[in-house]
C-alpha cells in the first residue's frame, strides 16, 4: 500500500472538505498538500508504476519519473501556498474545487497513459470552472461557460486523438508522440494547445481567469496551463513548430498586456508570455532547453502564484483591480507591496531572483541551436515582461498618482503565503542548484557568469528607462477604464452575431421547407398506411400471411443467390 | 456427478413438469418450481464451471455410442447459454409467485409452473444436446409449452397473439425439419460433430445448400429476425407478465445459439462465408435495428415498445454474427447475454406496474414513477444499460460490436450501431417521460410501491446489469472463449 496514486489524497480531502467546516477543514486543505508531497518524496520512487485494467486495456494510472515527480513536488507546493492564501475562504464549493482541481493536476501529471490522462484532463476542466463561477457575478458565468467550452473542447479532441492514436499504433501510453503521428498526432497537439494556450487559442485564459475569486485565480494560475507544458513535453518535445508558437505566445501578450486596464487580466496576458517560454523550450528539444522549460515552469507558478496573490490581495481589501483607480496604496498595504515587488523582480528575471536562473537556460539554449532571430524576439519579449509585469503591475497598484484610497494591510494568511512564495522566488534564485538537481535531465549549466548577469541588467535597466521616460513624456497608453477584446471578439462579438443571423434564416427557410415537403410526406403516408404492403405485408394484424410471404421471399432470395451468386 | 450434470439439467425439469401438474392448487406446485429451477441453475453453474476447467463433456445417452446414439456435448459455448436460461429461470420464479396469482385463474396454476418446467426442458435440451434432429425435439417441446404458456394472457388477444404464434412458429419448424431431412439424405447422420467431418465432402451439393438454407429460416423465424419477427411483438404483449419476462431473456437467446452452431460447428467455419448468407444478416440485421427501433418509438403499449426493442437487439446480435469474426461472434454472445440482463430487468419492472394498475398504456401510467419509485429507477437503471451507457452491461455490448464492426471496416454498421442507440433514447426517452414528467392521473394517486417480492428480483438483474458493465471477467471471458471454440481454431 505504500505505492499509492498521489491523486489520492486530494480526492479523500475534497470529500472531508465537503463534510466538515472550520478548523478542521482548514488543517486537512493543510495537510493534504504536505502529506502527498512527504508521500511523493518518501514513498515513490522513480521508475515506479501503478497499473490497472479496465476492459482487457492495461492501464496506468501512476508512471513516476523524474519528470513527473518535478511536477508533483510542484503541484504540492503551489497547492500547499494556495491553501494558505484561502484560509480565510469559507465556501464550501470553492475548497472542493479548488482541492479536487489540484487532485487532478496531480494525476494529470502521474498519468501513464492517454486514457487516463483524458480523465484527469477533463477533471481538471470541470473542477476550475467552480472557481470562475464561484465570484457569483454575471460576467464571471458568461466568462466561466466559455472556459469550459475551451477546455472541453481540449478534452474531447484528447480523446479523440487517443482513440485515433490507438487505433493507428496499437498502444495507449502515453509518451513520445510527435507530429509524425499523423492525424492522431495533431489532434493531441491542439488538445494540449488549447490547454497551454497557443495563440488563437488562448482567449479562455485571458477571459476566464480574470473574473474568478481572489483565490480561485492563484489556483487556476498553478494548475491547467504547467499540465499542458508537461505533456507537451512529454509528448510534443522537439516539434520545431513549438519554437515559433513559443515565441509568438511571448511576443505576442506584450502589447495586449500594455493596454490592458485589468490587473489580473495584465497578469493573465503575462502567464502567456512566460508560458511562451516554456513552449519554445519544448520546441528546441535540446536537455537543456527542455530542463530550461521545465525549470521555469517551477519557478513561474511560484511567482505568478505570488503575483496573482499580490493583486488577489488588493482586489480583497479594495474591492476592484483596474490600474485606472489604483494608486498609492503603498501607504496602507507596505508589507503587500514589498513581496509584490519581490514577484515581479522575479519574472522579470533580474538576478537573484528564480525567473533568471530558469529563463536564462531557455535563452542560452536558443543561442546554441542557432535561432539568431528568434533569440532577439525573445530579448524584445524579456523586456515586454519587465514592462508590463515587472513595472506596471506594481507601479499602478501601490505608486502612481495617489488615488487616495485608504486601506488595511492584507490578512495575516494571505501574507504568510505570499512571503513564503516570495522566499521561495529568492532562494531558487539565489541557490539555483537544487532545483537544478531535480531537473530531469542531466545538464552542466550555471547561470551566473557575467556576461549573462550583464546583458540581462542592461536589458532590465533600459527596459526601466523607457518605462520611465515615456511616462514622463505622457506617452505611455493611459490607463483607461476600458474592456479589450482580442481573439475573443471572433465568439462573443462575431459569432453571436452571426450565429443569431443563420438562426434567423434558418428559421424562416425551415417554415418554407416544411411547408413543401411535408404536404406530399403526409400524402405518402396516408396511402402507405393504406397500402398493400402496410396492410398485409409489415403489419400486427395480419401477422401470419406477411410472415409466410416474408419467409418465401427470402427463401427465394437465398436460393437464388447461391445458385447464381 | 461429472458427466451427470448435462443429462441431470433436462431430465429434472422434464420429470418435474408433470408431478407440478398433479400437484394440489396453492402455493405447493410454485415452491416445487422453484426448488427445481434454482437446481437447475446451480448444476448449469456447475457445468460452467466444469467445462471451463476440464475441457469438452460429452454424454452419451443410454450407452449409445455417438454417432448412433444421442450425444450431449457441452463445451464454452452451450455451457455459457444454459447458465443463461437456467439463470434467469431461477430469477424468474420468486418474481412469479404474486404476480401469477394475479394475472393467471386459480385452477391453471399448476399446470402453468408445469408448462413452464416444460419450456424449461425444451430450452435447457436445445443447449445440451449435440444431436441436429434432438434439437428439433426440444425446439417443439419449448414452444409448443410456450404457446399454452401465451395464451394464457389476461386479455382476449391472447389467444389470438398465440394461435398465430404457433401457426408461424410450426412453420419455422418445419423449415428447420425440411433441412435437417435433406442434410440427413446426403450425409446420413444426425450427430453434429460427425457431420461437420462429413459435410466438407458434399458442400458442393445442391441438396445440402437447399438443406442450409432452410435450416437458416427456420432459425431465423425462431429468433425473430427482421423481417420474420412478426409473431413476436404480439406474443410478448399479451403474454402473461412472467412468461414476457421468461420467453424475452431465454427464448430467442437459444435461437441464436442454435443459428451459430449450426454456422460454425455443423458446417465448416469459411462455409457460411461463400454462402449469400452472411450478407443476409448484415442486411436484416441494420434493417432490424433501425425499422423495429423505429417502430419502437411509435408504441402506445409498454410491453409492445419493449417488444420492438428486443427485435432491434436480435438485430445487434445477428449483425455481429454477420461480421463472421471472432471478435464479432464474441460481441454476439457477449450481447446474448446482456440482453438477457438487461430486458429481463425492465419487463420485471413493467410486469410490476402491471401488478399494481392491471396494464401499461402509455397514457395510464403518467406520473407513476414517482408512485413506484424503485420501480422506475429499474426501468431507468435497465434503459440506460438498454442505450448502452458506460458501467452498464449494454455499454460492454456496444462497446464489442463496434470494435468488431471497426475491425472489418464496416463502417455503415458502425453508424447504425449508434444510431440505434440514439434511437434506444428516444424510445427509452418516451417512457420515461410518461412515467416521471407528465401530471399523475386520478386513479394513479393511491398506486404504492410494488411488493418487495417482485423488487427483489427486478433489482437483482439490475445490479447485474451494473455489475457486468463493470467485471466482464464472465461475460467477456466465456464469450472469447465460446468464440474460439465456433471459430474452429480458424482467424
Amino acid at each position: 500500500m505504500s505505492e499509492f496514486s498521489p491523486f489520492l489524497l486530494f480526492f479523500i480531502a475534497a470529500l472531508l472538505v465537503g463534510f466538515t467546516r472550520d478548523l478542521p477543514r482548514q488543517l486537512i486543505l493543510l495537510a493534504t498538500p504536505v502529506l502527498t508531497g512527504l508521500h511523493l518524496w518518501l514513498n515513490i520512487e522513480v521508475g515506479s508504476s501503478v497499473s490497472y485494467s479496465i476492459m482487457n486495456y492495461e492501464l496506468v494510472a501512476m508512471r513516476v519519473d523524474k519528470l513527473s515527480l518535478l511536477f508533483g513536488y510542484l503541484f504540492c507546493i503551489a497547492s500547499f501556498i494556495g491553501s494558505i492564501f484561502a484560509f480565510h475562504v469559507k465556501d464550501t464549493k470553492q475548497h472542493i474545487a479548488a482541492v479536487t482541481y489540484a487532485g487532478s493536476a496531480l494525476g494529470a501529471v502521474f498519468a501513464g497513459d492517454l486514457i487516463t490522462l483524458f480523465i484527469f484532463w477533463e477533471l481538471l476542466a470541470i473542477s476550475s470552472v467552480f472557481l470562475i463561477w464561484a465570484r457569483g457575478t454575471e460576467r464571471a458565468l458568461k466568462a466561466g461557460l466559455r472556459y469550459l467550452v475551451f477546455q472541453v473542447l481540449s478534452g474531447v479532441l484528447l480523446l479523440a486523438g487517443a482513440l485515433v492514436y490507438f487505433h493507428d499504433t496499437g498502444s495507449l501510453a502515453f509518451d513520445h508522440i510527435g507530429l509524425d503521428a499523423g492525424i492522431a498526432g495533431w489532434l493531441i497537439f491542439i488538445a494540449f494547445g488549447i490547454k497551454s494556450a497557443f495563440p488563437f487559442l488562448h482567449s479562455w485564459l485571458t477571459d476566464g481567469y480574470p473574473e474568478a475569486t481572489v483565490t480561485g485565480t492563484v489556483f487556476l494560475s498553478a494548475f491547467t496551463t504547467k499540465v499542458a507544458v508537461y505533456a507537451l513535453a512529454r509528448g510534443f518535445a522537439g516539434e520545431e513548430i513549438l519554437v515559433y508558437i513559443g515565441v509568438t505566445m511571448a511576443c505576442f501578450p506584450i502589447f495586449y498586456a500594455v493596454i490592458e486596464n485589468d490587473l489580473r487580466k495584465v497578469l493573465a496576458y503575462s502567464l502567456i508570455n512566460q508560458v511562451g517560454f516554456m513552449v519554445t523550450g519544448i520546441g528546441i528539444g535540446t536537455a537543456l532547453a527542455l530542463n530550461g522549460a521545465i525549470a521555469h515552469a517551477f519557478s513561474d507558478v511560484i511567482f505568478k502564484g505570488l503575483l496573482f496573490m499580490s493583486m488577489g490581495a488588493v482586489l480583497y481589501r479594495v474591492g476592484n483591480i483596474n490600474g485606472s483607480s489604483l494608486g498609492g496604496l503603498y501607504k496602507s498595504m507596505p508589507k503587500t507591496t514589498v513581496l509584490c515587488i519581490v514577484g515581479a523582480l522575479s519574472i522579470s528575471a533580474f538576478p537573484l531572483f528564480s525567473g533568471f536562473v530558469s529563463k536564462s537556460m531557455v535563452m542560452t539554449a536558443l543561442m546554441y541551436e542557432d535561432y539568431g532571430y528568434l533569440w532577439l524576439l525573445m530579448l524584445f519579449a524579456s523586456a515586454g515582461v519587465f514592462h508590463h509585469a515587472g513595472i506596471k503591475i506594481p507601479y499602478f497598484a501601490f505608486f502612481a498618482h495617489d488615488s487616495g484610497i485608504r486601506t488595511e494591510e492584507a490578512p495575516r494568511n494571505m501574507l504568510i503565503a505570499m512571503s513564503i512564495a516570495a522566499l521561495l522566488c529568492i532562494f531558487i534564485g539565489t541557490q539555483p542548484q537544487y532545483l537544478y538537481a531535480m531537473l530531469p535531465w542531466e545538464v552542466e549549466y550555471w547561470p551566473y557568469d557575467v556576461t549573462h548577469v550583464l546583458a540581462q541588467l542592461q536589458l532590465l535597466f533600459f527596459s526601466a528607462l523607457a518605462f520611465v521616460w515615456l511616462n514622463k513624456k505622457g506617452l505611455y497608453p493611459p490607463e483607461l477604464p476600458s474592456v479589450n477584446l482580442d481573439m475573443e471578439w471572433f465568439y462573443r462579438k462575431l459569432v453571436p452575431v452571426a450565429a443569431q443571423r443563420v438562426v434567423t434564416s434558418l428559421r424562416d427557410t425551415k417554415a418554407s421547407v416544411l411547408s413543401i415537403a411535408t404536404v406530399p410526406m403526409q400524402d405518402i403516408q396516408t396511402k402507405f398506411t393504406k397500402s398493400s404492403v402496410a396492410k398485409y405485408y409489415l403489419s400486427e394484424s395480419w401477422p401470419t400471411g406477411s410472415m409466410v410471404f416474408w419467409i418465401s421471399v427470402i427463401l427465394v432470395t437465398f436460393l437464388a443467390l447461391n445458385a447464381f451468386g | 456427478m461429472g458427466n451427470n450434470i448435462s443429462l441431470l439439467l433436462v431430465v429434472i425439469p422434464l420429470i418435474a413438469a408433470p408431478i407440478v401438474a398433479v400437484l394440489p392448487r396453492g402455493r405447493l406446485p410454485w415452491a416445487v418450481a422453484l426448488l427445481v429451477t434454482s437446481l437447475c441453475a446451480l448444476l448449469a453453474g456447475m457445468q460452467l464451471w466444469a467445462v471451463l476447467h476440464g475441457g469438452v463433456i460429452s454424454y452419451e445417452l443410454g450407452g449409445w455410442a455417438p454417432p448412433w446414439g444421442i450425444e450431449y456435448r457441452i463445451d464454452a459455448v452451450n455451457a455459457f447459454v444454459a447458465l443463461i436460461v437456467a439463470a434467469i429461470a431461477a430469477i424468474t420464479l420468486p418474481y412469479a409467485l404474486l404476480s401469477v396469482e394475479q394475472e393467471i385463474p386459480e385452477e391453471k396454476i399448476p399446470l402453468f409452473y408445469s408448462a413452464l418446467l416444460l419450456c424449461l426442458t425444451g430450452l435447457l435440451g436445445i443447449t445440451q444436446t449435440g444431436d441436429i434432429f434432438n434439437v428439433f425435439v426440444f425446439l417443439e417441446i419449448s414452444s409448443l409449452s410456450s404457446y399454452a404458456l401465451i395464451s394464457l394472457g389476461r386479455k382476449r388477444q391472447a389467444l389470438t397473439a398465440a394461435y398465430q404464434y404457433l401457426i408461424m412458429g410450426t412453420i419455422g419448424a418445419t423449415f428447420f425439419l425440411i433441412g435437417v431431412g435433406l442434410i440427413y439424405s446426403q450425409t446420413g447422420t444426425l450427430n453434429m460433430q460427425d457431420l461437420s467431418t462429413i459435410l466438407p465432402e458434399v458442400l458442393h451439393l445442391k441438396t445440402v445448400n437447399t438443406g442450409f438454407a432452410f435450416i437458416m429460416i427456420g432459425i431465423a423465424l425462431k429468433l425473430a429476425l427482421f423481417p420474420l419477427h412478426l409473431w413476436l411483438p404480439n406474443a410478448y404483449t399479451y403474454a402473461p407478465s412472467v412468461v414476457t419476462v421468461f420467453l424475452a431473456a431465454t427464448a430467442t437467446k437459444v435461437a441464436v445459439y442454435v443459428m451459430l452452431r449450426i454456422l460454425f460447428t455443423v458446417f465448416p467455419y469459411g462455409f457460411a462465408l461463400a454462402t449469400p448468407v452472411e450478407e443476409l444478416f448484415m442486411v436484416a440485421g441494420i434493417a432490424s435495428i433501425i425499422i423495429a427501433s423505429v417502430y419502437a418509438i411509435y408504441q402506445e403499449d409498454v410491453k409492445k415498445l419493449l417488444a420492438y426493442s428486443s427485435v432491434a437487439q436480435i438485430g445487434y446480435m445477428v449483425l455481429g454474427i454477420g461480421l463472421a469474426s471472432a471478435t464479432g461472434i464474441t460481441a454476439a454472445l457477449i450481447h446474448l447475454f446482456n440482453h438477457a440482463l438487461m430486458k429481463g430487468a425492465l419487463f420485471m419492472a413493467v410486469g410490476a406496474i402491471i401488478y399494481r394498475i392491471g396494464a401499461c398504456r402509455m397514457d395510464q401510467i403518467h406520473g407513476l414513477g414517482r408512485a413506484m419509485p424503485w420501480t422506475f429507477a429499474a426501468i431507468v437503471i435497465g434503459g440506460l444499460s438498454l442505450i448502452g451507457v458506460p458501467g452498464t452491461a449494454g455499454f460492454i455490448s456496444k462497446w464489442y460490436l463496434v470494435t468488431a464492426a471497426l475491425e472489418q471496416g464496416a463502417w455503415i454498421s458502425v453508424v447504425v450501431i449508434l444510431f440505434g442507440s440514439l434511437l434506444a433514447v428516444v424510445y427509452m426517452g418516451k417512457l420515461i417521460e410518461a412515467l416521471y414528467f407528465r401530471p399523475i392521473t386520478d386513479s394513479g394517486k393511491e398506486v404504492t410501491e410494488a411488493p418487495i417480492l417482485l423488487l427483489v428480483p427486478t433489482w437483482l438483474l439490475v445490479f447485474a446489469n451494473i455489475y457486468f458493465g463493470l467485471d466482464t471477467e464472465l461475460t467477456v471471458g466465456v464469450a472469447e472463449k465460446a468464440a474460439a471454440i465456433l471459430g474452429g481454431g480458424n482467424p
